[in-house]
């Protein structure tokens, strides 16, 4: 066998956890990178610099963080308590939750540029031809963001798959719940198993590669149809 | 007949827009300014895209804008030409005028007339990107159209283009203008335009209005603060009543018994036809000429006599019947010949241009 039982589990647990986050953050991320692309509230700046923070905060402070506010003294962590679901540090909500805020940037950036390059004048347009704020949305703007939505999309799948810090800091390395590939590879090295290590290593460098190569392809219409 | 009112203010850092504007429910009014008169703002006001909280807008009675009533565009029943067609990129041009159709709110709407109209139906399987300058704004205008509109709103559909564009799109203009049965409010800065193509005229300067009336009235007026230079003129509404085949010309008939000699473009007789004839190519003189190269002569009696741009031109109003002619003179000529309002002349026109190219 090619690999192992445990690194055949751990890839399949970073599948599922990045089409998770990735499918959240569709829902979380377009409606925030649409208010960002429009609005004029002085808060829009540092809303846009709190979702940009990941991009540069090493992701064990951004664990660190969210470890304390969703552990039993934090207040996500007292809230989860009360409501009888218990601590969300070290299970794989916690960890869809953490990989939520740190893939926020992936999603949320592409979208709002796609949104800011179209400008107000094609809503103009559907609004003269009968069309209300919300019918435009679903009709014209997200059809124009097209190349800009699924660039997020490849972008915070890829992302999440990638991540290790945050996953340490909130999920630990329990396999099943929070072991993923990069983890597990992790593991496998300090283990001294340098072959094992190396196949997985080679599944992620394929993957990332063709990661890429899509992306690629998707820059030249993404430049005709984002304007 | 008035069915739109508007009043406008509005402060923009450098601009000023106040407005108080009734105009007629039918024809094609042109909003005609420089750049920076406000003419396209205002009708961004009409159109709902834009907005200030100080106006009232009604339309045949029903209250679009006022100190409680906030109409959205999307409900007003109206078409709007952007100055770049500005087409829904991602739809095919059978599905941006599909995407006005469904929205009509049940309102008559005939895709087929407007498509036959401008004629696009080749085009209706392009996307936008596939379309030159001229033939996207001609599918902007049907897309207009495709909600079935009461009002029609274009803010210089034509600016964008160049002129040879500009010469194909017109004719589908004027159709427009023929069948139309709705009011058309047409922004542009373009004299010969305005003079094809409108019938009541707003002159817009500085975020007010200085001149408005009917069009061959309006543009007849020596007082307009805002100059048309070398393009001041009239336009005079006539009917071809003889084809004079030997010599290539036609017989115009207006007003009462006053004719008008042109070239022959190949109209039908009898049919009603606009010409242009612009101030620089009208002359005068007290007696009948018996010896001038210039055929076209009609009597008529001075109205006003006024000052053109240049201090040595004078710009004189002469009453031919009932339609007012321009002609630019020089203040000697006018001096020589001691022209006075009230004197009986002779008007010679050297150029009278056709408008109507269908």
């Amino acid at each position: 066998m090619f690999l192992s039982a445990s690194d055949i589990q751990s890839i399949f647990l970073t599948l599922r956890l990045a089409a998770l986050v990735t499918a959240i953050l569709y829902f979380l991320g377009i409606p925030m990178a649409w208010w960002l692309a429009r609005s004029r509230s002085r808060w829009r700046g540092p809303i846009n610099a709190v979702v940009a923070l990941p991009l540069v905060l090493p992701p064990s402070v951004l664990g660190f963080y969210l470890l304390l506010t969703m552990g039993p003294h934090g207040p996500v962590g007292k809230l989860t308590e009360a409501l009888g679901l218990g601590l969300l540090p070290f299970t794989f909500p916690g960890l869809v939750v953490a990989s939520v805020f740190y893939s926020l940037p992936f999603m949320v950036q592409p979208v709002q540029n796609a949104f800011a390059a179209m400008g107000e004048r094609p809503l103009e347009a559907a609004a003269t031809l009968g069309a209300s704020p919300l019918d435009a949305f679903f009709t014209v703007a997200l059809p124009l963001a097209r190349p800009g939505l699924l660039t997020a999309g490849i972008m915070t799948f890829a992302h999440t798959i990638g991540e290790f810090g945050v996953v340490l800091m909130i999920g630990g390395n329990l396999p099943g719940v929070s072991r993923v590939v990069s983890v597990q590879i992790y593991d496998h090295v300090e283990a001294l198993e340098y072959a094992q290590a190396h196949r997985l290593a080679a599944v992620m460098l394929i993957f990332s590669f063709v990661v890429l190569m899509i992306l690629q392809r998707w820059r030249p219409k993404n430049g005709q149809g984002g304007a | 007949m008035e069915e739109i009112a508007a009043r406008f203010a509005l402060t923009y850092p450098g601009f000023n827009l106040d407005v108080d504007l009734h105009l007629p429910g039918r024809g094609i009014t042109a909003l005609f300014g420089h750049s920076g008169s406000g003419k396209t703002t205002l009708l961004r006001l009409i159109a709902g895209l834009a907005r200030t909280e100080n106006g009232r807008l009604t339309f045949r009675g029903q209250v679009w804008q006022d100190e409680d009533t906030w109409l959205p565009t999307h409900r007003r029943p109206l078409g709007y030409v952007f100055q770049d067609a500005n087409l829904l990129e991602h739809l095919s041009v059978a599905g941006n005028l599909q995407y006005g159709a469904k929205r009509s709110c049940g309102r008559q709407v005939n895709l087929d007339a407007a498509i036959e109209l401008l004629g696009i139906g080749h085009l209706l399987e392009r996307k936008p990107a596939q379309l030159s300058g001229g033939e996207g704004q001609r599918v902007a205008i049907a897309r207009a159209l495709s909600t079935a509109p009461s009002l029609l709103l274009m803010d210089e559909p034509l600016a964008s283009l160049d002129l040879t564009r500009k010469q194909e799109i017109l004719p589908y203009l004027e159709r427009l203008h023929r069948e139309l049965a709705i009011p058309v409010l047409y922004v542009s800065h373009a004299p010969d335009e305005v003079a094809r193509l409108a019938d009541h005229l707003v002159v817009m300067a500085e975020g007010r209005v200085v001149a408005d009336g009917p069009l061959a009235e309006t543009l007849a007026r020596t007082d307009l603060p805002v100059r048309l230079g070398e393009e001041a003129g009239v336009v005079v509404e006539a009917v071809i009543v003889e084809r004079d085949s030997s010599w290539q010309l036609l017989r115009l008939g207006f007003g009462a018994e006053n004719i008008l000699w042109c070239r022959d473009s190949g109209q039908l007789l009898g049919s009603r036809v606009r010409v242009r004839v612009l101030a620089r190519d009208v002359a005068i003189s007290l007696s009948r000429p018996q010896d001038s190269s210039v055929q076209n002569l009609l009597a008529g009696r001075i109205e006003a006599i006024a000052n053109d741009e240049h201090p040595g031109l004078a710009l004189i109003r002469v009453q031919v019947g009932k339609t007012p002619f321009l002609s630019r003179l020089t203040r000697r000529a006018v001096d020589t010949l001691a022209l006075k309002v009230e004197r009986e002349v002779w008007v010679q026109v050297k150029t009278v241009a056709l408008l109507d190219q269908t």
